[in-house]
């Protein structure tokens, strides 16, 4: 099964994303904000990384740009939560290297279903 | 696959107050100048968190209502607007309202809708747009037909652009998706792929051409290359007229949003908010950084090793391992100790959660009293366990009301006395010995001396013609009912006052004073244990038992002299000390037992204070001082007068810890018959 990093700072979003997707049987990981994921990203090779945009010390912009330039995540799915209202965010995410994103707020279901697009 | 939202929302309250705690504190900073774009930001992300968790646990109502919040705050990050009293005044109340909706929320309660509503629209006022029904509209269900209609079929030609691999989508994954949607054709077109030699493994030089039958709303299939707009050059079209609209499906479908809330958004929702008043029940819980449980877990580790190198001593143990008995005895103590100090500092946590409140109670009153008043915090990462803080909010809060009522003078009696018209209200918080240290300065009048004597003299706690210290004067304020108020005000002087105060710093074994001094200004001045667990004490013995007297009480300790004892009347025994009487407490009369020596004359007085008065007890002897963990009498066994406590000695024997204040109280009821008549307060281990 994939491994999947998720970075949020708001831990019951990073709870509810890590239950489902581990009730799905992903391998799934959590860090608390971009720098975190950065670290944690650095470490070992995830398949698909989650972030969030609007964190503290790194935001999910810039998290999806240097995890871009590393040669591990070169390919790899990295997807950006946003809201709806932030269509902004969709372009600025994808000029940043994102593969793409989901809408908040989302529904256990949705998110089964686009990390199914990503992964495999 | 069903999930139950309702297990996070426990988890999504708690990082919400924090939420709202820093967004508090954010605006409060905001309000002094101090607009940086970190502090802008701060304050938005939390406001954003709390939307996106509402919205996605279902709470419709608070995400609406934060939507405007952000929304606002928004447009100051991006500058769009400037930083106005107003402004703040809106976004505080507005944190306020957002509190209650919460716990509403949490405990199930009823919310007030309407002065969300009147908020929203003092916002949406502000926004220039009327509040409108946001959040309901925003969460598109990805599988509603829409009006782009459906037909026969799609034609689909996919051509990637080059570097559609780097932003980590796949054409296969497009097409598997595609797959998965209907009836499927697909066309592979090599033409772009260059010879061999030239070849760059990570570009993409393939393209694709889809037939796609079934009945398929064209936003299903132009869904499926959502994230690759502009990596890619895609037409769709429809089966049946090809050639005639090859033009039209190059342009985005514009379509007509699905007006209705969706329906299976909204009942997970319902479903929640029924279900849920079993949140209220509060479970006490605190976040521990992972720093402390690491180091907690290191301990752990150093313990097992120095328990299997005891053990093997023990194994085939002969004199001449004595030394390396000792040696592991010690480390055993010292792993011990650390990891006694490890677990207490899971339960501390910086005194900032205390004094959090208090910019906002500073501003809401200055602004009330119409005085300047800045307020200055420092040490407020000065950690005290979890339980003291919660017992010392309230008298904080009355000391730091005091202070900005009575202390800091109107800003035209400053400006007469030469000071600046903005007073300064400083709280510091910092560790000394095993204790940390509270305090609540201000730079105002000072305590007025005068009427505080006039009013003792008035109530008969001064004789007419006695001129006290300042300290006495100034004990004086932590009196019950006293007050020199000249009216009540709506801030302070209710009646609650600075002896409640003092009782409940006493209740958590720590002390208050306080220094004043004319046109200068009060400090106050909080000392507290760092933990109720444990306590510093002095073991004394009287007869067969050891008790234990809490060290922060003893005044001193000395041996009596003949000519300074002096009984009045019966049983009541005074002994002079410098130039006070103090009574004399014979502990084995109080505690029913025999004790080795009854002679007062050459015996040990322990002279200790609670509730501003001093006794000394008569002990046969003093043992050493030592910290001991504190074990409730009253949950092991039942409360007993006069002690506070028990602890497990060493030995395996079983201490009291005696409740100096209690024991005071004792010795007053001169009427009583001997001691507290019980014989339960000899407990002995079991």
């Amino acid at each position: 099964m994939p491994h999947i990093l998720i970075v949020d700072d708001s831990a019951s979003m990073r709870q509810m994303v890590a239950f489902t997707l581990k009730g799905a049987g992903y391998d799934v990981e959590e860090a608390v904000d971009g720098a975190d994921g950065l670290r944690k990203a650095k470490g070992k090779a995830y398949n698909i990384v989650v972030t969030d945009v609007n964190m503290p010390n790194m935001d999910g912009i810039t998290l999806i740009k240097e995890l871009r330039a590393l040669p591990n995540y070169k390919f790899t799915p990295l997807l950006l939560l946003t809201t709806e209202s932030a269509d902004d965010k969709k372009q600025a995410g994808k000029a940043a290297g994102a593969t793409g994103w989901m809408v908040k707020p989302f529904n256990p279901e949705q998110l089964l279903a686009t990390i199914k697009k990503v992964s495999g | 696959m069903t999930i139950d939202m309702s297990k996070f929302l426990d988890t999504f309250f708690e990082e919400s107050a924090e939420g709202l705690d820093a967004m508090e504190s954010g605006l409060l900073n905001m309000q002094d100048g101090a607009a940086d774009d970190e502090l802008v930001n701060t304050i938005f992300r939390a406001a954003h968190s709390i939307k996106g968790g509402s919205a996605t646990f279902g709470l419709s109502e608070v995400a609406e209502f934060t939507h405007h919040m952000e929304t606002l705050l928004d447009e100051l990050r991006a500058g769009k607007r400037a930083v106005a009293t107003e402004l703040i005044d809106v976004l505080l109340e507005s944190v306020d309202c957002l509190r209650a909706l919460l716990a509403a929320s949490k405990s199930g309660a009823a919310t007030d809708p309407e002065r969300a509503r009147i908020l929203s629209q003092r916002m949406g006022k502000m926004l220039g747009a009327a509040p409108g029904h946001v959040v309901q509209q925003q969460a598109p269900e990805g599988t509603v037909a829409t009006a782009g209609g459906a037909a026969q079929g799609w034609r689909i030609v996919f051509r990637p652009h080059a570097h559609l691999y780097r932003t980590g989508n796949d054409p296969v994954r497009m097409l598997r998706e595609l797959a998965e949607l209907g009836d499927y054709t697909v066309a592979c077109d090599t033409s772009r792929l260059p010879r061999f030699a030239d070849a760059q493994p990570e570009d993409c030089a393939l393209a694709w051409t889809v037939e796609l039958r079934g009945d398929i709303a064209e936003k299903r299939v132009r869904e499926v290359f959502d994230w690759v707009d502009g990596d890619c050059d895609l037409t769709v079209e429809r089966l049946a007229a090809t050639a005639a609209s090859a033009h039209k499906s190059a342009l985005p479908v514009v379509e007509q949003k699905a007006v209705e809330p969706d329906a299976k958004a909204k009942a997970p929702e319902q479903k929640t908010q029924s279900q849920d008043p079993r949140a209220a029940s509060e479970t006490s819980s605190i976040r521990v950084g992972i720093d402390k449980v690491d180091a907690l877990i290191n301990m752990v580790g150093e313990l097992v090793i120095t328990q299997s190198m005891l053990g093997q001593v023990g194994k085939d143990f002969d004199m001449s391992r004595v030394e390396k008995l000792m040696h592991g005895l010690a480390q055993l103590e010292r792993n011990t100790r650390e990891l006694q100090e490890s677990v207490m500092r899971i339960r501390m946590m910086p005194i900032n959660f205390a004094f959090q409140r208090f910019p906002r109670m500073v501003r809401d009153l200055s602004q009330k009293l119409n005085k300047k008043i800045d307020l200055r915090m420092s040490g407020e990462q000065t950690e005290l366990d979890k339980t003291v803080m919660e017992k010392i909010g309230d008298p904080l809060v009355h000391l730091v009301r005091n202070s900005v009522d009575h202390g800091i003078e109107m800003p035209d009696t400053r400006r007469a006395a030469g000071k600046s018209e903005t007073g300064i209200v400083t709280l510091n918080a910092f560790h000394q010995g095993g204790n940390i240290v509270i305090e609540i300065k201000d730079d105002g009048a000072g305590l007025p001396r005068d009427k505080i004597i006039a009013k003792a003299r008035k109530q008969g706690l001064l004789g007419a013609d006695e001129e006290p210290s300042d300290d006495k004067v100034f004990e004086l304020i932590f009196m019950a009912g006293f007050s020199t108020a000249d009216q009540v005000t709506d801030v302070s002087g209710r009646g609650v006052g600075m002896d409640v105060v003092r009782k409940n710093i006493k209740a958590l074994g720590g002390t208050v004073e306080v220094k004043s001094e004319s046109g200068k200004g009060s400090t106050f001045t909080i000392r507290l244990p760092l933990t109720l667990a444990i306590l510093d004490g002095q073991l004394v013995s009287v007869g067969e038992q050891t008790y234990i007297v809490p060290l922060v009480s003893i005044v001193e300790t000395l041996q009596m002299k003949r000519e300074a004892i002096s009984a009045i009347a019966g049983r009541a025994e005074l002994y002079r000390l410098r130039d006070e009487y103090i009574p004399v407490l014979r502990l084995y009369d109080l505690f029913c037992i025999e004790p080795r020596q009854k002679e007062l004359v050459g015996g040990l007085l322990v002279v200790v204070e609670g509730d501003g008065k001093r006794v000394g007890l008569f002990v046969d002897d003093l043992q050493n001082q030592q910290q001991v963990v504190i074990k409730s009498l009253e949950s092991n066994f039942k409360r007993v007068p006069g002690v506070s406590g028990a602890t497990i000695l060493g030995d395996g024997t079983v201490a009291l810890i005696l409740d100096v204040g209690g024991v005071i109280d004792a010795s007053r009821q001169a009427t009583s018959p001997k001691g507290f008549g019980t014989k339960q307060a000899q407990v002995r281990a079991a």
